[in-house]
């Protein structure tokens, strides 16, 4: 689904250039649930945000489904209508209803007519619980419940694959469980995910390889079992237990 | 004579007398036309100027970009450094020196209303979270589907008040057009203080209409501001 080579990401900054993303080299096969973990600062983020072009690499090559999408001349706009993106603060429509903010882009891109994409959103809400806040505005929601809207609206899109940035990083404590649970389902049927979390309990049972990143690198990557239970990295370890 | 007495002879020598009503209403016409027409045109240029602005300063530069740039700043930096009765009588006496007055007129005060619309609307875009934008990208929209389906109606709501002030400004403003000649409400009330010599009656009365049009749009935009805020409510 998702090939990286050599990943390389720099910002400018007035202090002179910050190197984020040092050579990464990564894959995501179709189906699969990769967690990435790591330090605050340790360019996770930025990965993530590389894979549907939201932060543009300064040199590697970002592959989807076989096409190198890094290159000019890609239609980004059609890429990122197959990759669904989850942020850390919701980033919610907030001037329209829950239903709208749902049915916007399908009706818009022509996927759907405004019909078919209404009845989608019911059919989504029902399954996150929330169909009575069709018509309800953002404001009106709390931070659990805007989330799951804000993955339902991406779901909204039938994308190939789902990028979730901190999803649950912004919210109240006991709010983090409804939003990780619809995350659980939605990974249940079959969706492919690249997950930048600090849920360890969440990556240990839902995904099936992990990313540790640190210093702009993939320090080690495995499965939960060899990441947590058998780390080999001396930064891995020390990570784990600070957050464990 | 007592006050009231005057105040009687004056408004019927200032406004009735020959129908002298009608300077006012002729006047108040093409105030009124004016207005609107330079108000459409200053919100068309100043929304697209802003676009450009803002498109610009997220990193779009290709080769069109950098010329469109050019030409806003340029745009922007004269207009609002120099007076408007300046560009209205550069426009009538130099650049437009034939055509219809009234155009003149609304060409010169919506190319100027659009150059102080497009700071404001910079602003209130500007000040729209880029998190909007990023999510609307994320999910495959366009930057101008973006721009118009969600940023832009959020701007437009948090600049509401700027923009009122900006219409009750132009309004007032076109209060110059007698300087090319153009009979507004000033200038109507003028000509009548010129023949019957009594300033204070019809310049009372062109004040009190200036005043009540604008009493008039400050309820639009309260209405206006109720409406947008709906989503706002918990």
């Amino acid at each position: 689904m998702i090939v990286i080579k050599n990943l390389h990401k720099t910002f400018k900054t007035d202090d002179g250039d910050l190197e984020v993303l040092k050579g990464i080299d990564a894959e995501i096969k179709d189906g699969e649930k990769v967690a990435v973990i790591g330090p605050s600062g340790s360019g996770k983020s930025t990965f993530l945000r590389c894979m549907n072009l939201l932060e543009t690499p300064t040199s590697g090559e970002v592959w989807f489904n076989g096409t190198q999408i890094n290159v000019p001349g890609v239609n980004i706009d059609e890429i990122r209508a197959q990759m669904g993106m989850v942020f850390q603060h919701f980033n919610l429509f907030p001037h329209l209803t829950v239903k709208a903010n749902i049915t916007l882009a399908p009706v818009l891109l022509k996927r759907m007519t405004q019909q078919q994409a209404d009845e989608r959103a019911i059919e989504l809400l029902k399954r996150v619980d929330l169909v009575e806040k069709a018509d309800a505005y953002p404001s009106q929601l709390s931070g659990g419940q805007k989330q799951r809207i804000a993955i339902v609206r991406s779901l909204a899109m039938n994308p190939k694959m789902m990028l979730f940035d901190e999803p649950t990083s912004a919210l109240d404590p006991e709010m983090i469980g409804e939003v990780l649970e619809v995350m659980k389902e939605v990974a249940d049927q079959g969706m492919t995910m690249a997950v930048v979390t600090h849920e360890m309990k969440f990556a240990r049972d839902v995904a099936d390889r992990i990313f540790f990143l640190d210093g702009g690198h993939i320090l080690e990557e495995g499965t939960p079992e060899q990441i947590f239970d058998a780390p080999k990295n001396p930064r891995l370890k020390d990570f784990l237990s600070k957050v464990l | 004579m007592s006050f009231f007495a005057t105040i009687g002879q004056h408004l019927y020598d200032d406004f009735v007398v020959e129908g002298r009503y009608m300077y006012i209403l002729q006047g108040l016409g093409n105030t009124v036309v004016i207005t609107i027409f330079a108000l459409i045109l200053g919100l068309a240029l100043g929304v697209i100027s802003s676009i450009i602005n803002v498109f610009y300063a997220n990193g779009k530069r290709g080769p069109l970009m950098r010329v469109l740039k050019v030409i806003v700043s340029i745009y922007i930096t004269v207009i609002r450094g120099t007076p408007t009765v300046v560009q209205l009588m550069i426009m009538y006496f130099v650049i437009l020196t034939s055509g219809s007055p009234l155009v003149i007129a609304i060409l010169a005060f919506g190319i100027n209303s659009g150059a102080y619309v497009s700071e404001v609307f910079r602003s209130g875009i500007q000040s729209v979270d880029y998190g909007q934008t990023e999510a609307g990208r994320s999910l495959g929209l366009s930057a101008n589907q973006t721009m118009f389906k969600i940023v832009l109606p959020q701007a437009i709501k948090n600049v509401t008040p700027a923009i009122f002030n900006e219409f009750i400004t132009l309004l007032k403003e076109t209060s110059v057009s007698g300087y090319v000649g153009i009979q507004d409400l000033t200038k109507g009330g003028d000509i009548i203080r010129s023949i019957t010599y009594d300033a204070f009656t019809p310049l009372l009365l062109v004040a009190g209409i200036y005043l009540v049009i604008v009493i008039g749009l400050t309820q639009i935009q309260h209405v206006v501001e109720r409406r947008l805020q709906k989503s706002d409510r918990h």
